[in-house]
């Protein structure tokens, strides 16, 4: 509300205060580009410039520069569709399991009373745990949870059950959910508090003055109103997830086909020589999958939204 | 040359190269008093303005060379530098050291002109081979040059091998009771666990050698890896192999990978030094070698001191250091026929097989890695 009256009085100030006229006019619309200048040059260089130049690069070949077909034709064959299908499933599923963790985890800090010490705790541990990742992270479940692991052992003293002998392992794709799941869930608690906080609690007490349930102030009041930000967080985390690099092929070894490794391995490696421009196509592919994911977000954020305008 | 996994230093890398390229001419001084050209310098003479003696006081006069990716505790290559650097008074810039050999292409073409563009480079074969391909190096032969076995060089002198070692296992007899002596004894349940590689064979030179070798080791060849394939998914269903990628030092002391397949050389120099102990065995029934290149680039901007570092790292000293860094030189053979091979050094690293050394070629090089590319998550995932 307060917004609204802000937004409502600003233009009398600005009228009031300015000679009336073209020039004035056109300054000001001037002006009020201006601002949008640096964030424009920005997303045009940071973010524009390189998808073209990976756009470009991916039609044309590694070595001669002509254009061609062969880069995407070879991206969506044999190991390297292995490769997106399997990022597109990881990154689903350490997005969606962590999502609803988080929003759980972050729901039961944010009933706490503020300035509770549990809560303030968990704010600050998941600013540092959403942020811990790479190889740092693949070598502490290592140290903690591998064959030789000090939870391992612990586990072994206490139940005289080595897990590695009941089929758990870290090196396959659980493994890799495992150590996202240690990044994910703290970020997903980062990101939804700001939305859980927008929930006033006078919707609560006016729904239930209402006599509605618990269920019915969750069905038609605080799920309506969480569910676009949840989305929103979704999508961060499966990009999240989609991109995340180092941990997984540390713990993995390539043994797993996932395209951010697979194109690491291509612009970066020291065995595939010749062929970056494949990587240039699947790193395209990638871009296109998280424009998609974007604008389909996008679309159901505008359904979802509607009533809240 | 290292496989740094780490897409940021690419990052920085490409940023700097960006930033810089505004930053305008260089040092392109091409002689040294007299009116040679070095640029264009393939060999040197025994005597007058492209002697020995003319190509120091050329090099001396220009006093700068950019090297790349060189690792001050890779292959002794901190004190190869700054023997160099007293020896000639000239400066040596290390660009990005824990960078790849692709990072090192890269940046030849990128900062093509500029008075930090890489000199001289240090490339696995693939990468070497592509340089020369994109006419990136200028041919030079070094006066050891005909000790280079024929085999290991381009014969126009674009590139020439320059250490390398072979593919080993090495173990740390506190945790494995059994000694390994070959890759079928690899197979034994005793080693549950146990077996790892330094990194993924689709990124990391060492790893990709490691699947070859066992190729040979059961019934592969060089025209034909799927056996090592075939045989790391038998260890790794049989519990045997951990496939992670950061194998190394760390994973031997703490127990994940008791027992890792690398190069002899750096089994030599970074596990043994922290793990008191430690064995480093050439398999039995497989050696496989694999050398480094040097090439010198084209648009160097420094082409005397480019030449000059090359004679040196094929003098005896040059070749001795290295091997005090428990790489094998090229001229290996040629040092220890004539007896000025430093012997402390050399009996530090497991004897090598008996025989010629023998590489895949080009072909057969760039088929395996296909092959591995196409396979190994399929069969091993």
């Amino acid at each position: 509300m307060a917004e609204v009256a802000t937004q409502a009085a600003a233009p009398e100030v600005q009228t009031s205060g300015a000679r009336p006229g073209r020039v004035s006019g056109i300054v000001r619309g001037a002006l009020r580009w201006a601002g949008v200048l640096p964030f424009g040059a920005y997303v045009a260089l940071g973010l524009a410039g390189p998808t073209i130049a990976i756009a470009v690069a991916a039609f044309q070949d590694s070595n001669t520069n002509a254009a061609t077909f062969s880069n995407m034709d070879a991206a969506v064959h044999g190991t390297y569709f292995t490769g997106l299908q399997n990022s597109i499933e990881l990154s689903l599923v350490s997005a969606i399991v962590p999502g609803i963790v988080g929003v759980l985890v972050a729901y039961a800090i944010f009933t706490a009373k503020r300035g509770n010490v549990l809560r303030r705790v968990v704010i600050t541990a998941s600013g540092v745990f959403a942020n811990f990742g790479g190889v740092p992270l693949a070598f502490l479940f290592i140290a903690s949870l591998s064959t030789t692991g000090v939870v391992t052992g612990w586990i072994k003293d206490v139940s005289s059950v080595d897990i590695w002998n009941h089929g758990f392992t870290l090196y396959n794709v659980k493994g890799i959910f495992l150590a996202y799941l240690y990044f994910q869930i703290p970020l997903m608690v980062l990101v939804i508090m700001p939305a859980l906080e927008g929930l006033r609690p006078a919707w609560r007490e006016a729904a239930q003055n209402m006599g509605a349930s618990t269920w019915q102030y969750w069905r038609y009041v605080g799920g309506p109103v969480l569910f676009p930000p949840f989305l929103g967080c979704l999508l961060l985390l499966f990009g999240s997830a989609f991109s995340a690099y180092a941990t997984a092929e540390a713990l993995t070894g390539g043994t797993v086909a996932l395209t951010p490794i697979q194109i690491g391995a291509l612009l970066n490696g020291n065995v595939v020589a010749g062929q970056q421009n494949l990587g240039y196509a699947l790193g395209l592919i990638m871009v296109v999958l998280i424009a998609i994911v974007m604008i389909a977000y996008t679309i159901l954020q505008r359904r979802a939204a509607r009533w809240l305008r | 040359m290292r496989k740094s996994k780490a897409i940021a230093t690419f990052l920085v890398a490409a940023s700097t190269a960006a930033f810089a390229a505004g930053c305008g001419s260089n040092s392109n001084s091409s002689s040294g008093g007299s009116s040679v050209d070095w640029s264009k310098v393939t060999h040197l003479t025994a005597s007058g303005n492209t002697s020995m003696t003319a190509l120091v006081k050329a090099a001396e006069k220009e006093g700068q060379l950019n090297v790349i990716t060189l690792p001050s505790n890779w292959a002794n290559y901190g004190n190869i530098m700054k023997d160099f650097s007293a020896k000639y008074h000239i400066h040596i810039s290390d660009a990005i050291p824990e960078g790849s050999s692709g990072q090192e292409l890269q940046a030849v073409e990128t900062e093509k002109g500029q008075s930090r563009a890489p000199d001289v480079v240090d490339v696995g074969t693939a990468f070497a081979v592509e340089g020369d391909t994109k006419g990136l190096w200028a041919p030079y032969q070094v006066q050891t040059w005909n000790d280079i076995p024929a085999n290991a060089k381009a014969g126009d002198g674009d590139y020439y091998a320059d250490y390398g070692g072979y593919v080993a296992i090495g173990y740390n007899p506190a945790k494995v009771k059994v000694a390994p002596t070959s890759f079928k004894s690899l197979a034994n349940p005793a080693y549950k666990n146990m077996i790892g590689l330094n990194n993924s064979p689709t990124t990391a030179g060492a790893a990709f050698a490691a699947v070859y070798a066992a190729a040979l080791a059961n019934g592969g060849s060089y025209s034909n890896i799927l056996p090592g394939i075939k045989y790391f998914a038998h260890l790794k269903a049989i519990g045997n192999f951990v496939p992670t990628a950061i194998g190394g030092p760390s994973t031997v002391q703490n127990g994940t990978t008791p027992i890792l397949i690398w190069w002899d050389y750096l089994l030599a120099s970074e596990v043994k030094p922290v793990v008191p102990g430690f064995k480093v065995v050439i398999p039995s029934d497989s050696s496989f070698a694999s050398y480094y290149d040097q090439a010198i680039s084209k648009t160097a901007p420094d082409p005397a001191a480019s030449r000059l570092w090359e004679e040196y790292l094929y003098s005896t000293t040059g070749q001795n250091m290295w091997l005090q860094g428990f790489a094998r030189p090229i001229e290996l053979s040629t040092l220890v026929q004539n007896g000025s091979v430093d012997h402390a050094a050399y009996a530090s690293l497991p004897p090598a097989p008996s025989g010629a050394l023998t590489f895949p070629t080009q072909a057969q090089d760039a088929t395996a890695e296909n092959v591995v590319t196409q396979n190994w998550a399929k069969d091993l995932g």
